[in-house]
């Protein structure tokens, strides 16, 4: 009685916020920063007359905040750029089915949660950059060969822990098994040129400048890149060449970009609204032209200067699998000195 | 009402139970009840560490990584204590006890690196001195090196992290250094003098020593943030505790032993503050007279103008001018990719969030500190330093923990806490008060120390209550001090990005959001612009600062 009482004054005291809850909107949590997805969020609006909020954070962060505010979070979409991190989203119990036709239609089923929890909306393929005036692109075909002698002192990668490589290395060991995965990590740790440091477009640059002489990379660092206006850049593009690792097994690691509806979204349709609207083609020409990464619906083709590079097989492993392996995968690298 | 109580006789326990009860008034009641809100969100991470259990994690993380953890922060805990204190105490005695040219200058100019937030300088040396960075680029283009062929020294080291820690923390060690010296009797250095001891001598034996508490609280403050800076170790991948914190609790995803690690944290800086205390022993360092005469200051030739200029000339180029530089060329290399960011907006938040943040702050530990004052009480005092921990700690940490306690009295209440989080800067608010207690309370505490209690006997016995005391008499006597704490929580506000990041509401970005933001998807260029914003908005109350500092000793020449 008396708390009930206490939380109804609270409620008159503070905040009038109920109000807005009947508002065509939607609340996003994302950890997309990307400036390029404001477009996106726009064309959604002016479209259906429904407005976006966003708050963004690091994934793992927004997902200690969706707990915390329980029922009463205003989120009904949540964005990330790990599928581990979605599925593990999913696995903690924050998000529901999406219940979409279109979605279950446009999404091939590799790339979204089974139960529709989540859906990929973008990929990105972890793919070797070598410097082209002394890598023949013919010497290196897996990342297993990362791991080979010949490339001691001549590997670069950013920090282990990064959910990149993270996902990488967990599906490496769904495929190989810990312990081999443990050995090639050695190996790879014995083969860097320096200590892991930088983003993405730092490894790339790192090799153009004579750093080390291959590195990981996402794709999309490198088609931004390909892509760039300024001339230094043009420079280190020039200098590099990529390919596409495991075409002769099981394929080249791609990781996701997508969202999942929350389960105590507020604005349920309009949140599975939004989803529909980012794997539509209109949505997922954008992520491909002004973020150069690959788009989860077939019907919509790869920016220009990622097609240039050929098409690639991918690996078909079910993203969720990054989720069961990770802590393996950490592991390992805390073992491996993998920083 | 206190004051009656402890007039009456009484021995033994009787008197005891009466003093502590004497000295449970109200304003020890709002302290405590204040320190407890403020320690709350700690205590909620903290019990999870007691209350669950961690697995297998502790072994594996002690035979891998728990190693590193501790080496590296201690290792870097005495390199910044080390770089912190010999630059601030050199730079402090010079421009205090000396007069040489460009000596007011450089005075406020040593407190220009307090605008810079360590992360920004972090991406700016990175982006400079790497090996793709356009030094090095410079220097293999013009001697046709390759990269066997020279040494460079590598910033994405443990001595890298140190330096640019230090190259913005100094400042601290210096406001404090200074001060200390400013207040110092002229009449103690003379009688050093006339019994004999160099210059250095009366420096090194008399002057330092008296300022101990002074650079003690300073290099705390440098430690603290030290201990609780996650964005530039994470950048140069320096394993510190609280780097093996967050990786714990998201990577590894073991609240509980994250916790653990966070609780050891904080048991290391309640230990250390506890031996510089005992340490000190019976020393005391009050001045024994209030006697203001000029300072003994001396007038340099040009030859030890120089070496002045030198000694205080370096850390503020590599704490301000070099990184503002560097900053500035990104912007002029991004072209129009360097304005691709929105400004206007996030500068306005920023501004307002720390201003409002500095009122918060700076007035309950006014609040606080007038309990623990007016009734002298020990219980009001231990929760006052508990509420101080908070600047030792990660803001993640605090921030995950302002989110269970409002997650369970939200659940307790059947509240729309969540609506609250999003709809309102008071998570945000909630935030930057623990974080930085120790901010606004330090200054107000040896403020405070310098009032004597006889004037508030005197203002008690004409008939004021406690609430007029603190307003007619304590406030205007302390006006200095305030507006040093308000200033200081300003520009740590303005700086602050982890809690800011994660208790936002909707569609509310800061500065240090946005830098954030586009550094994180590798747009150096784009995240220089609201960085160098973060660092003019800083300049107004450091500028400020720097006044209030100089007019502290009547008489002294600015």
């Amino acid at each position: 009685m008396l708390r009930s009482k206490i939380g109804a004054l609270a409620l008159l005291a503070g905040i009038g916020v109920c109000a807005g809850a009947q508002a065509q909107e939607v609340n996003i949590y994302n950890s997309r920063h990307y400036n390029t997805d404001k477009a996106i969020y726009e064309a959604f609006t002016a479209k259906t007359g429904i407005k976006v909020n966003v708050i963004e954070g690091n994934h793992d962060e927004l997902i200690q905040r969706l707990k915390a505010e329980g029922a009463s979070s205003p989120a009904d979409l949540f964005i990330t750029v790990d599928a581990g991190r979605l599925a593990l989203a999913a696995r903690e119990g924050l998000l529901a089915p999406a219940k979409s036709e279109f979605l279950d239609k446009v999404v091939p089923p590799n790339l979204r949660g089974a139960d529709g929890t989540w859906y990929g909306l973008s990929m990105r393929a972890r793919v070797i950059v070598y410097a082209k005036d002394r890598v023949k692109p013919e010497d290196i075909k897996d990342y297993e060969d990362l791991a080979k002698p010949v490339w001691k002192g001549r590997v670069l990668t950013r920090s282990g822990t990064h959910p990149y490589n993270l996902a990488l290395t967990a599906s490496m060991v769904a495929a190989n098994g810990e312990a081999k995965t443990e050995e090639w990590a050695k190996g790879l740790v014995a083969n860097f040129a320096r200590a892991p440091k930088g983003g993405d477009t730092d490894q790339i640059k790192a090799v153009a400048a004579g750093e080390g002489d291959v590195a990981l990379s996402n794709s999309y660092y490198l088609g931004k890149l390909l892509t760039s206006s300024k001339p230094d850049e043009q420079e280190v593009a020039k200098k590099v060449g990529a390919i596409f690792p495991n075409q002769g097994n099981r394929g080249t690691h791609v990781n996701l970009s997508g969202a999942g509806v929350v389960k105590t979204a507020p604005h349920r349709a309009d949140a599975v609204k939004l989803l529909e609207f980012m794997a539509s083609p209109e949505a997922q020409r954008a992520f491909a032209d002004s973020n150069m990464e690959f788009p989860v619906n077939p019907a919509v083709q790869p920016h220009p200067a990622l097609a240039a590079l050929g098409a690639f097989k991918q690996d078909p492993l079910n993203a969720a699998s990054y989720l069961d392996h990770n802590d393996q995968a950490l592991r390992i690298m805390d073992r491996a000195g993998w920083k | 009402m206190s004051v009656a109580g402890n007039r009456r006789d009484g021995f033994g326990l009787g008197l005891r139970v009466r003093r502590i009860v004497a000295g449970t008034g109200w304003g020890t009641l709002v302290s405590v009840g204040l320190a407890t809100v403020i320690a709350a969100p700690i205590a909620a991470v903290f019990s999870q560490a007691l209350t669950g259990s961690s697995g297998g994690l502790w072994a594996h993380l002690a035979s891998t990584v728990l190693p590193d953890y501790v080496v590296n922060t201690l290792a870097l805990l005495v390199l910044v204590a080390l770089m912190t204190l010999v630059t601030g105490v050199a730079c402090a005695w010079a421009v205090t006890m000396h007069e040489f040219r460009g000596r007011s200058v450089l005075q406020w100019a040593l407190l220009l690196p307090l605008a810079m937030p360590a992360y920004v300088l972090a991406y700016t040396y990175t982006d400079f001195f790497q090996f793709t960075g356009p030094l090095q680029t410079a220097l293999r283009a013009a001697f046709g090196w390759r990269k066997a062929d020279y040494w460079f020294p590598e910033i994405h080291s443990l001595g890298g992290a140190a330096f640019v820690l230090s190259a913005v923390l100094y400042p601290y060690v210096y406001v404090l250094a200074r001060s200390a010296f400013l207040e110092q009797s002229a009449c103690v250095l003379e009688v050093s003098r006339t019994l004999g001891a160099t210059p250095f001598g009366t420096f090194w034996r008399v002057a330092l020593p008296l300022a101990r508490p002074a650079l003690a609280a300073g290099v705390g403050y440098a430690l603290m943030e030290t201990l609780a800076d996650f964005g530039a170790v994470k950048y140069f991948g320096i394993d510190t505790f609280t780097v093996g914190i967050y990786r714990t609790w998201f990577a590894l995803a073991s609240p509980v032993a994250a916790a653990q690690l966070a609780s050891l944290l904080l048991l290391f800086v309640v230990l250390v503050v506890a031996l510089e205390r005992v340490s000190r022993g019976r020393m005391r360092f009050h001045q024994t007279t209030n006697k203001y005469r000029a300072l003994p200051t001396v007038r340099l030739g040009p030859a030890r103008t120089a070496l002045a200029w030198l000694v205080c000339g370096a850390p503020v180029f590599f704490g301000f001018v070099l990184p503002a530089a560097i900053l500035l060329r990104l912007i002029w290399l991004g072209g129009d990719e360097a304005w691709d960011t929105a400004i206007a907006k996030p500068a306005l938040n920023s501004f307002m969030l720390a201003a409002s943040g500095a009122v918060v702050v700076v007035a309950v530990g006014l609040a606080v500190i007038h309990g623990v004052r007016s009734e002298r009480s020990r219980l009001a005092a231990v929760a006052a330093r508990v509420a101080t921990l908070g600047y030792a700690t990660p803001g993640t940490v605090i921030a995950v923990g302002i989110l269970i306690c409002i997650g369970a009295v939200g659940a307790w209440f059947d509240l729309p806490t969540g609506a609250l989080l999003g709809a309102t800067v008071f998570g945000i608010l909630y935030g930057y008060l623990i974080r930085f207690f120790q901010v606004a309370y330090g200054p107000l505490e040896s403020g405070f120390a310098k009032v004597s209690p006889n004037i508030e006997g005197a203002a008690r016995s004409l008939g004021s209550g406690p609430v007029q005391v603190l307003f007619l008499v304590q406030v205007p006597l302390l006006r200095a001090s305030i507006l040093s704490a308000a200033l200081l929580v300003f520009v740590d506000i303005m700086k602050e990005l982890p809690a800011t990041m994660i208790l936002r509401p909707f569609n509310f970005d800061t500065l240090a959001v946005e830098a954030f933001r586009m550094a994180s998807t590798e747009r150096l260029d784009a995240a220089a612009l609201p960085a160098l914003i973060i660092v003019l908005v800083g300049l107004l109350p450091v500028i400020l600062l720097s006044r209030s500092l100089n007019s502290s000793r009547p008489g002294h020449r600015q």
